[in-house]
């Protein structure tokens, strides 16, 4: 077990303690550990699965289904891209590849600053205006690539004033 | 400019607080339409309404006057000084910007606006707002009512599942109000559930969205008396992860109907009993697909059940359970406040009500849509829509979502109801409607069907976790022109395999986009790839 990841654990037990009483409670258990983590580190598995009299195989298993839980440490900023139709009829098969190119990642990657990570969505419900992306939990509608590499500065110089 | 006189009365300014709007920059253009009114020494009050609708207009400034409100899109900052400078908030219609009276453009005064009545006018988490223009009158019907007269209210309305499977709504009701609960797990008496299924992902849809963002009282309000119907006390919205301003909303709606005596332990003193909770998704398309939103909800996999048995039967945690969508609880108040008949005065043959239809993708003026069923494709697509955004020829059309056909111009005059839909070999879904121009490779997009089906799989079922995996390898061996007869072919068995051979939609309706971009776009798939339609 790392040591940052050991840190970490009083928090999911607080977490878990506050929410296993609801019935269904393992996919509110994960989003809030990754809402207050970023991600949902390994050495949480058994402790949820020791509350919820789970297996770890079963919560191990729900991790993996959902294309949002993470067991590793995302960038500082998430950047999803929309994949989906409505947004390909609108050129977004290009924004993906330039969203790639610029970031020099693939989906699922994160920038060798730890800056950026860049996910694929499918879908963000704004398809009248689209190609969509989503930064964090803000969605952004009528991305050119030109746009795309505008919002990218602003991630980049924001996070340059917080240190 | 004579501000002095319009100091006096505070105006009112309306900014949605929808997705698209702040998609399109709307909470920075609230800000700064603020900061320039203090500068000016104007007195205005800004409103975060929900949106109209109108999305190529967003964001929508709308500015009350005393003959109505005047509106204003799509705003910029960069048009901030030239709106005041030109006194758009005493009304003045100069502005170029300027679409005149909302309710007068004509994209929104030609539809009938049943479901979406209040959408875009009021301050969606406002109480007093959907009180004052008929909210929860149809709940306070409810109230009083014995179940079984509110479930027939809802047969008469005709309604049928809005999410895409069309089963009629007052069926299901009936089916979980004869049903007994169970034992539950701990040898309780079990429970009924009301769950909403909020998990809209299909591209080209957000009728689900705007009804959470707009008016999401009235989704509460649907789902009490659905509650007070088959006697469940305990309600859950499923809403995709992918939704996080629907998300808050519905969060602060909530809280503020508790508070108010609309949902809860008694709700307005009747001694009865409806809680309501949201809970998230986490990006799995395959939980729209009914029972595997149930397993999801339990705190599973999002695997498929078979079925039978029936959720209205077997549900959630093993109980009684109505699955509704969105559009489908959301147009619960209406039929019990207005009455069933007043419903299905709406629409044709068994297709009654109103649907809302979504344009989106590449379209000039996409947007929200609800009319009777039985308007055509194409008066959508031209005299709504007003051809694609990017000014080039339209060539195909997917309705209903990923899941469903691309249509052809030459299926373009089918009326938009469920029957004639079914009879072209396509569906209306949840009523998104995706334009694509001339530059589409309906090879590419065939590809990427199979391709969406191997993302988002269950697993469950191997036509379906298999199948997609060899189509999308089949069709680029297509699209390379490796033995493309027997490809072709290879396909078309695939295709069949999926559709008679999966458990659910998923596999069973990925084939539909597949066989009809081969069907309708021969020459797409004939032609050496790669290639480029619009450089043909």
């Amino acid at each position: 077990m790392t040591a940052v990841n050991e840190q970490m654990l009083p928090l999911v037990r607080e977490v878990i303690s506050g929410l296993q009483h609801k019935p269904g409670a393992l996919l509110p258990i994960l989003h809030e550990i990754q809402n207050r983590l970023g991600y949902i580190p390994p050495e949480s598995v058994p402790l949820i699965a020791e509350a919820l009299n789970q297996s770890r195989a079963d919560i191990h298993g729900v991790i993996s289904f959902y294309h949002q839980f993470r067991s590793t440490a995302p960038g500082k900023h998430t950047i999803e891209v929309c994949r989906a139709e409505a947004c390909q009829s609108m050129g977004a098969r290009q924004l993906e590849a330039h969203a790639k190119a610029t970031l020099g990642v693939d989906y699922h990657g994160t920038t060798s600053d730890q800056n950026i990570t860049l996910e694929e969505v499918y879908c963000l419900g704004n398809c009248a205006c689209s190609p969509s992306v989503r930064i964090n939990d803000e969605i952004v509608g009528r991305v050119t690539p030109e746009k795309f590499d505008q919002l990218v500065d602003e991630l980049r110089s924001q996070t340059l004033e917080v240190h | 400019m004579s501000s002095s006189v319009t100091n006096n009365t505070m105006t009112k300014i309306f900014i949605p607080r929808d997705t698209t709007a702040l998609a399109m920059g709307a909470d920075r253009l609230a800000c700064e339409i603020a900061a320039e009114a203090e500068n000016r020494g104007e007195t205005i009050e800004i409103i975060r309404n929900g949106s109209r609708g109108l999305f190529w207009l967003e964001p929508l400034v709308e500015v009350e006057t005393a003959g109505g409100r005047i509106a204003y899109g799509p705003v910029e900052t960069k048009d901030i000084d030239s709106l005041f400078d030109q006194a758009f908030l005493s009304g003045e219609t100069s502005h170029p910007l300027c679409q005149g009276l909302t309710e007068e453009i004509p994209y929104l005064k030609k539809q009938q606006r049943l479901t979406f009545a209040r959408a875009g006018i009021t301050d969606p988490v406002s109480l007093e707002d959907y009180q004052r223009l008929d909210g929860f009158n149809g709940l306070k019907k409810a109230l009083v009512m014995e179940g079984q007269s509110i479930v027939d209210e809802v047969k008469t309305s005709g309604l049928r599942g809005r999410g895409g499977a069309a089963f009629p709504t007052g069926i299901k009701w009936q089916t979980v109000l004869d049903a007994t609960p169970g034992k539950a797990r701990n040898d309780k008496l079990g429970q009924k559930y009301i769950v909403c299924n909020a998990d809209e992902g299909d591209s080209g849809t957000f009728a689900d969205r705007m009804v959470m963002e707009a008016d999401p009282y009235m989704l509460i309000e649907g789902m009490t008396i659905a509650g007070l119907a088959v006697g469940a006390d305990q309600g859950y919205i499923y809403l995709r992860s992918e939704y996080p301003v629907a998300h808050q909303i519905l969060n602060e709606a909530i809280a503020k109907a508790e508070a108010a005596g609309f949902l809860g332990n008694n709700i307005l003193n009747s001694g009865k009993t409806f809680n309501l909770e949201v809970r998230l998704g986490a990006k799995a398309y395959i939980c729209g697909e009914e029972t595997s939103l149930l397993e999801s909800l339990e705190g599973k996999r999002g695997m498929v059940r078979a079925k039978p048995p029936l959720p209205a039967i077997v549900g959630l945690f093993g109980q009684p359970t109505i699955v509704n969508n969105v559009l489908s609880l959301a147009a619960i108040p209406y039929i019990l406040s207005q009455g069933g008949q007043a419903y299905a005065d709406f629409g044709m043959g068994r297709s009654l009500g109103t649907l809302p239809f979504q344009l989106a993708g590449n379209i000039k003026r996409g947007g929200l849509i609800e009319l009777a069923f039985g308007v055509t494709l194409r008066e959508l697509l031209e005299e709504y829509g007003g051809g694609t955004f990017s000014g080039r020829p339209m060539r195909a059309v997917q309705v209903g979502g990923p899941l469903c056909a691309y249509l052809p111009e030459s299926q373009w005059d089918t009326p938009m109801d469920y029957e004639s839909f079914q009879a072209v070999g396509a569906a209306l879904g949840h009523g998104g409607i995706v334009v694509f121009d001339d530059t589409v490779d309906m090879s590419e997009q065939a590809r990427f069907s199979m391709e969406f089906c191997v993302a988002e799989s269950c697993g469950k079922c191997t036509p379906c976790r298999i199948g997609s995996t060899r189509g999308v390898e089949v069709i680029d061996r297509i699209r390379n022109d490796e033995n493309r007869a027997s490809n072709m072919e290879l396909l078309s068995d695939l295709c069949e395999t999926m559709i008679d051979g999966s458990l659910c939609a998923m596999g069973g309706m990925t084939p539909f986009p597949v066989q009809s971009a081969v069907k309708h776009f021969p020459e797409d798939f004939n032609q050496p790839a790669p290639h480029n339609h619009g450089e043909a």
